[in-house]
């Protein structure tokens, strides 16, 4: 058992036996490409997360300590931009999504390898600029609001230009995903029997083809605005200010389900792992995949209420927002379900799909004070909004994230990861979070405003709090990352199948080989039929 | 030859459609110029991606991937309109 092998055989090192810059930087095996995505994002979100530890020791204090006003708005912009564009967006879809969708899926690979390296270089072309824009780096926020963002004296059009090309990247991937699924499923593998991480990523590329486009014109149009004075956004010139946020708004609400459908999937396939027990409401879980995509498309409105908006869209807006809770909702029921009278072990993976249950449930369950007209403008850029979306960002789809690199870091690697440290790692993330955002629901009811640099002496003791939750936050990812790295090195070796899953990917070794499976597997069940044999319907 | 034939016949089109939208813009219609402007160029449009991108000859799902777009830019601009008619 524990002859942590250090003499692997090329045999078993699969996918990974060739070395060297080229065989990685030029490589068309999607197993790699997840690979370099993973670690791009996961660098990205310790960039972001070591900024995020740097505004939460200026908040500290109710005055100036650390750093001057200037450096707090670029710090909450960058910490704002890179967690979304660099980490979030392209971390579950691009990472996992390319490493696993052919596995799951029974195919050799994606349908188009080399646009998939392609993607690849032009999301690294996208970090790129950004990083360029450094030279005079941004104060707008995350959401480059006009007319501020066509003023200021910031790298605006750069750094636009940079999430201009990150969104290239992401849009070609979506598309290789949609020809994929459609194309290269495993005889026998139906619609119906396809896992839920599939369905997710599938409903999730669909949006990614369908509005990145509009974000990226928008930047577009913005920089045409600073660079030749164009009035797109300029009141003085014809303008309207607003309709950057309705153009900026239509793209980044549906994104939150870019950030979050994979994650879901993730979550659908790690709970029936861990409880032995059949998915509850497949045809549910799939479909209001779907639903979320699209309904996700009717409700941008409900950033805009406080903006000077029409009273009639914002009655329209907040009406729709509601509806986006019913498949959300059945999703949620349906994961419980699924636990009930399971045989249920909570193995690393599990712990980390129960915890992203918890905490989007609380997440989830803010999102209607926000979307409600009437009490949104009390709480409009309070820190309420900053503890709703973090725990539906970070409660929710990190959490997912690491549920799925816990749960496929065997697959991946060959290797286990020690299960002791990594259910430290857990509990000591899981306090620091809420530590850390919690208390954000409360100032925020109080009134604080989001994205200042200081504020009253009353909040002083909330903030103490949640400084204080950060570090332990901060010390749980720490072990967590130093797990990975010391399973990748020295873990026990893993076989093909530790957790005994019933999904594709389980049926080749560990890590798999370059051509995924040594004959295509033909599929007569559907993955999830765990303890009796059941029908597939 | 004959798919040449098309091709160069669809070239013309585009190309006096062009020039239909050079002369409209000399007259005076009001929000019709607007309206015209944008007729011709949805036509235009449809021709490329009937013929110019084989459009015509595909089966039903490519036909849906390429209208639902469609969908989603008469939502964004119905959603927009929804607050500008009524500020
Ligand atoms: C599914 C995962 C979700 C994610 C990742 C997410 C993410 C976000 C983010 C990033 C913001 C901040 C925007 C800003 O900077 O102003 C936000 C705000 C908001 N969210 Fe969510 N959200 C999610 C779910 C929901 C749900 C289910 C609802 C409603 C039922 C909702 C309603 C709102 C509203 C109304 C705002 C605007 C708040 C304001 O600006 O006053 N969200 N969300
Ligand atoms: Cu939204």
């Amino acid at each position: 058992m524990t002859d942590h092998a250090t003499d692997t055989s090329p045999a078993d090192r699969g996918y990974l036996t060739d070395k060297g810059f080229r065989s990685w930087a030029l490589t068309l095996d999607h197993k790699r490409i997840g690979v370099l995505y993973l670690f791009t994002t996961l660098f990205f979100f310790l960039v972001g997360g070591v900024i995020a530890l740097l505004m939460r020791l200026e908040l500290l204090t109710p005055g100036p300590s650390l750093m001057n006003d200037h450096t707090y708005n670029v710090l909450f912009t960058l910490h704002g931009a890179i967690m979304i564009f660099l980490f979030i967006i392209p971390g579950i879809p691009s990472g996992l999504g390319n490493f696993f969708i052919p596995l799951l899926i029974g195919a050799r690979d994606v349908a188009f390898p080399r646009l998939n390296l392609l993607s690849y270089w032009v999301f690294i072309g996208g970090i790129v600029v950004i990083l360029a824009s450094l030279v005079s780096p941004m104060d707008t926020g995350w959401t480059f609001y006009t007319p501020y963002s066509a003023k200021t004296g910031a790298a605006v059009a750069t750094l636009s230009f940079g999430i201009f090309l990150v969104g290239m990247s992401s849009i070609l991937t979506g598309l290789n995903f949609i020809v994929t699924t459609h194309r290269l499923r495993a005889p026998g593998l139906t619609w119906m029997r396809l896992p839920l991480f599939i369905w997710g990523m599938y409903a999730t590329s669909i949006i990614q083809v369908l509005a990145t486009p509009v974000v990226g014109i928008t930047f577009l149009l913005l920089a045409a605005e600073r660079l030749f004075g164009v009035g797109f956004f300029d009141p003085a010139k014809g303008g309207d200010p607003l309709l950057f946020q309705h153009f900026f708004w239509f793209y980044s609400h549906p994104v939150v389900y870019v950030m979050i459908l994979p994650a879901m999937g993730i979550i659908s396939e790690v709970i029936p792992v861990f409880s032995r027990k059949a998915i509850f409401g497949y045809r549910a879980i799939a479909y209001s995949s779907l639903a979320i995509a699209f309904i996700g498309f009717l409700v941008w409105g409900h950033h805009m209420f406080v903006s000077g908006m029409s009273p009639v869209a914002g009655v329209i807006f907040s009406f729709l927002t509601f509806f986006v809770a019913v498949p959300t909702g059945v999703k949620v029921f349906n994961w419980i379900a699924t636990l009930y009278r399971g045989s249920i072990t909570f193995e690393s993976p599990m712990l980390y799909a129960l915890t992203f249950i918890f905490l989007f449930i609380i997440g989830g369950l803010t999102g209607p004070f926000l979307g409600a007209l009437a009490t949104n403008v009390h709480l409009h850029d309070t820190y309420f909004v900053v503890a709703h979306f973090h725990y539906t960002m970070m409660g929710g789809t990190v959490m997912g994230l690491f549920a799925g690199l816990h749960y496929w870091f065997p697959k991946m690697t060959g290797r286990m990861l020690n299960e002791t440290v990594a259910k430290l790692a857990w509990a000591v993330t899981f306090v620091g979070f809420n530590a850390t955002f919690f208390v954000m629901f409360i100032m925020g009811y109080h009134g604080m405003p989001r994205r200042y640099a200081e504020y009253l002496p009353k909040y002083h003791a909330d903030n103490v709090f949640a400084t204080a939750g950060s570090w332990i936050l901060a010390v749980g990812v720490a072990i967590m990352f130093a797990n990975f790295v010391w399973g990748m090195l020295r873990g026990e070796k893993a076989g093909a199948n530790p957790w005994r899953g019933l999904t594709l990917e389980w049926q080749t070794p560990s890590p798999p080989p370059t051509e995924n499976f040594e004959e295509i597997p033909t599929v007569t069940d559907w993955p999830y039929g765990y303890g009796k044999k059941v029908v597939c319907r | 030859m004959t798919a040449q034939r098309t091709y160069i016949a669809i070239w013309l089109a585009l190309l006096v459609l062009t020039g239909i939208t050079w002369g409209v813009s000399y007259l005076d219609l009001g929000l019709g110029n607007a309206a015209a402007a944008l007729a011709i160029a949805s036509l235009k449009a449809a021709l490329v991606a009937l013929y110019f991108m084989h459009l015509r000859n595909e089966g039903r799902l490519v036909w849906a991937f390429a209208l639902f777009p469609l969908g989603f830019l008469a939502l964004i601009i119905f959603g927009t309109l929804s607050d500008t008619l009524f500020r």
